[in-house]
């Protein structure tokens, strides 16, 4: 398979235009997506064009690899808000993970529980589409409703309705400390009700996570030192009924992120996508090894292989994502859940118009 | 402004689908006495106005699709309505459009605290949402300045924002879900409680569509909880390329206030008149409002006043407690009220990248001054979106056409600088011919190629947001 490997706009869109079959396209291939397509690598389109740390922006080429862009943010004590996963260890991957990557998939982690996911840090976007347009959308200012939002419509589309070259990003301050409160010998139905009590209050909670095997839920307060303390105490005394919340100061964050404690384990993994009020009873019916992040809004699931979880759990497995398992099942079950045919009709008819030739990553969204 | 002619062959079966319409909607409103359509001949962009073919008032998601299904086999072109207080026209209708308001549509649907969304009817006040959710102490985040009248379907149609969206963000941030109707009378879900998308983000693309896409009857809305408190600090400065320095200087010290407002000399003047909040008279005024608990607020006031006076500024007046606190945002709240006072305005809302904000208001006083004509700026200045008020008579043959002449130079002087149009108002009529500064004929190719998916015959909101030269040719398919 050659894989052309684009280093401008111009580029890329000769590199579609000129597209004989389906391309499979990647920033560092970090994701487990492959289509038996030609590669189209985004890895030369690299670099960030602005950072204005007093204005909270940041804006780079789609295959700036991740760790740059967040050696640049920390420089100036800031960060990417939304926290995004790095999903090699669990899926067995190598390579560098991308902005572009990132953005595409919506790779938001458990920050998203209090300040949103990756399509809500996007202030806009170039991509070209799958008829080789160069289209803008969006900018780089943090209010803009001039015309229509592609740029988010662009984010989490798996690179389906168009090929991101370069993101407009809101981020925001790197805090000052973290802390992390624990509580111990919970069930789910209980973990998910104290999360639910320590999102609803005022205490800005930016991660809200459940470790069901161990029974063991965290919660993360970020900000100024003297700010994370006094929440500190008020969140242990809003958890009290499900028991003394202890300090976790070796809480790693990123693993719970990119569920590293199912890295390496036999089984498909399944990502769950619920009301928390909801999840204890359905994740009580699926069964498996259990995460809950986001306050139980996201569950991951690590099942026997072959597991059709959709089928198993009947209206609720139109949520279910299958994230990892033997290409055979990918193929069988497919990574996304079916949509509603309004819906569905809906996303067919989009990525009619913004890839006719069905170039851009078909099959993986939807059935090609 | 231009508008296409109404179509003569659906102003000439007027009565037929008034008829049909009534026939499909026992007990619903159908509006077609002239006297009473008027009501709905503008929003609250008054300068342009026309009564519509009829105004329907739906109670329900049902009934918005008899009506869309009718008007659809009728190739009847249909302007949705919520509570018409859109500044940019998005709810101007034509001669030979059906209005739908959806001011009958108001009911809660569910709260849910656990999940920390409710799910309302889209004619619901912006405001009547987080009155409703107060005693479970959430509220719901976005609060455009006339939250009390607006409804929730004109905020996801606009994406509307608010005063303290740098910490909250605008309506996308904060929308889980929308029932939507297309034109063809078809009833859409659109995304999720958990707020997560599994396939392409159909609802990023809904908000801020202007009621292109469908109309939407009922939307899902995070809720968040409500801070234990707020407290503004005044900041006075003699130049506005201090006070934009100080406001980039407050955000990379780490700080992430609430609410960033800036003021200029004529907006702090004309609200001393009006409303003798007993602002510094200065060239700028920045108000700078931190929350969180009493020793969070303290903390963070501390840490803002050190970053300002760094920048020598002429006064800094910290509010100690609510009364303080609503004496500084008295005359901020009474801008446009004031403005008002003096004279006809038209208010802008261009957006900047906040290290350009002292080059532009520079800018900005020559162009006024080239035309004979005065502005007044306030500004959301943590996120860079402007509010330039140009003050005209009304009353002079071309008072109007010379202010929106320098609105138009000062917006594309936004774009110029690395902004944008509009940061929350919405393109409507308003800066549809403006686009071109913005976007190049692909960048509106691809846009309009979304509403193709969605609106196929382009009966929705007729003639807003893309030029009529640019979507000709769709028009008249």
């Amino acid at each position: 398979m050659t894989t052309p490997e684009p280093r401008d706009e111009a580029d890329l869109s000769e590199a579609i235009r000129s597209a004989r079959g389906p391309l499979c396209i990647g920033g560092g291939f970090t994701r487990g997506f492959a289509n038996g397509g030609a590669r189209l690598s985004l890895a030369r389109l690299s670099g960030i064009a602005l950072h204005e740390p007093g204005a909270l922006t940041l804006v780079a080429r789609a295959g700036t690899p991740m760790a740059e862009v967040e050696r640049t943010l920390a420089e100036a004590g800031q960060r990417l808000p939304f926290e995004p996963l790095d999903l090699r260890a669990l899926l067995g991957t190598s390579g560098e993970p991308t902005l572009g990557g990132a953005i595409a998939t919506g790779a938001s982690g458990p920050r998203r529980v209090l300040v949103g996911g990756a399509r809500d840090f996007v202030l806009g976007a170039r991509f070209v589409d799958g008829t080789g347009m160069v289209v803008r959308s969006g900018g780089r200012v943090m209010k803009n409703v001039t015309g229509l939002d592609l740029a988010r419509l662009l984010a989490g589309s798996h690179g389906t309705l168009g090929v991101l070259t370069e993101i407009a990003l809101k981020v925001l301050p790197a805090p000052e400390t973290a802390r992390t409160l624990r509580l111990s010998g919970l069930d789910t139905a209980a973990a998910c009700a104290a999360l639910a009590a320590a999102l609803s209050a005022p205490l800005e909670v930016s991660g809200a996570a459940f470790d069901a095997e161990g029974g063991i839920a965290r919660l993360r307060l970020e900000g100024f030192a003297a700010s994370v303390e006094e929440r500190a105490a008020r969140l242990a005394e809003r958890l009290r009924p499900w028991g003394a919340a202890e300090e976790d100061p070796d809480t790693d964050w990123a693993a719970i992120r990119d569920v590293r404690d199912f890295a390496g384990r036999p089984g498909d993994v399944w990502r769950l996508s619920l009301r928390p009020s909801e999840a204890p009873a359905i994740l009580a019916r699926a069964g498996g090894a259990q995460r809950l992040d986001w306050g139980g809004a996201r569950a991951w699931l690590l099942l026997p292989e072959g597991t059709d979880l959709r089928g198993w759990l009947g209206a609720a497995g139109a949520r279910a994502v299958l994230v990892r398992a033997a290409p055979d099942t990918l193929h069988a079950l497919g990574r996304f859940p079916p949509e509603a045919p309004a819906v569905a009709h809906l996303s067919a008819a989009l990525r009619e118009r913004f890839d006719p030739r069905g170039l851009l990553n078909p099959g993986l969204m939807a059935a090609a | 402004m231009q508008m296409p002619p109404p179509d003569p062959a659906i102003l000439g079966r007027r009565a037929e689908i008034v008829a049909r319409l009534r026939a499909a909607l026992p007990g619903v409103p159908v509006i077609d006495d002239p006297a009473e359509t008027r009501a709905y001949e503008c929003d609250a962009l008054t300068a342009y106005a026309c009564p519509p073919l009829c105004v329907v008032l739906p109670g329900s998601t049902a009934e918005v699709a008899a009506a869309l299904r009718i008007c659809h086999g009728e190739c009847v072109p249909v302007v949705p309505r919520g509570a018409g207080t859109s500044l940019a026209g998005g709810s101007l209708p034509t001669a030979d459009s059906v209005v739908i308001g959806l001011a009958r549509m108001t009911r809660t649907l569910e709260i849910s605290a656990e999940d920390r969304f409710i799910r309302v009817e889209a004619g619901r006040t912006n405001l009547s949402v987080t009155q409703e959710v107060e005693p479970l102490g959430l509220f719901y985040a976005p609060d455009p300045s006339s939250q009390l009248a607006c409804a929730i379907g004109g905020n996801i149609a606009m994406n509307s924002g608010g005063a303290h969206c740098l910490k909250y963000g605008v309506t996308t941030n904060n929308l889980l879900g929308v029932t939507m109707v297309l034109m063809d009378g078809t009833v859409v879900e659109i995304g999720h409680p958990s707020g997560e998308a599994l396939g392409l983000d159909l609802l990023a693309a809904v908000c801020g569509a202007e009621g292109q896409l469908g109309i939407v009857t009922e939307a899902t809305l995070r809720l968040v909880p409500r801070p234990e408190g707020a407290r503004p600090v005044l900041i006075a400065f003699d130049r506005s390329e201090t006070a934009g320095d100080c406001v980039s200087a407050i955000i990379r010290a780490g700080l992430v206030p609430v609410a960033i407002e800036f003021m200029d000399r004529p907006c702090i003047e004309a609200c001393e008149a009006f409303a003798r909040a007993d602002y510094p008279l200065c060239e700028a005024l920045l108000i700078v409002e931190a929350e969180g608990s009493e020793a969070e607020i303290a903390d963070q006031l501390a840490r803002i006043r050190a970053v300002a006076e760094t920048f020598q500024p002429l006064e800094i007046r910290e509010a100690r407690d609510a009364a303080e606190a609503a004496r500084i945002w008295l005359g901020r709240k009474s801008a446009f009220g004031a403005m008002g006072q003096i004279g006809d305005y038209i208010c802008l809302d261009g957006t900047i990248p906040v290290s350009e904000l002292g080059p532009v208001l520079a800018r900005i006083a020559e162009l006024a001054e080239g035309y004979g004509l005065r502005v007044a700026n306030v500004f959301h200045a943590g996120d860079g979106n402007m509010h330039p008020l140009i003050l005209f008579d009304a009353n002079s043959a071309d008072g109007l056409s010379r202010a929106e002449a320098l609105g138009a130079d000062i917006l594309r002087l936004c774009v110029e600088r690395g902004g944008c149009l509009t940061g929350e108002h919405g393109v409507g009529v308003e800066k549809r011919d403006l686009m071109d500064a913005q976007f190049t004929r692909d960048d509106l190719e691809a846009q309009m190629r979304v509403k193709d998916a969605f609106d196929p015959r382009w009966l929705l909101n007729p003639a807003k947001v893309f030029p009529l030269e640019v979507s000709a040719g769709r028009r008249a398919a």
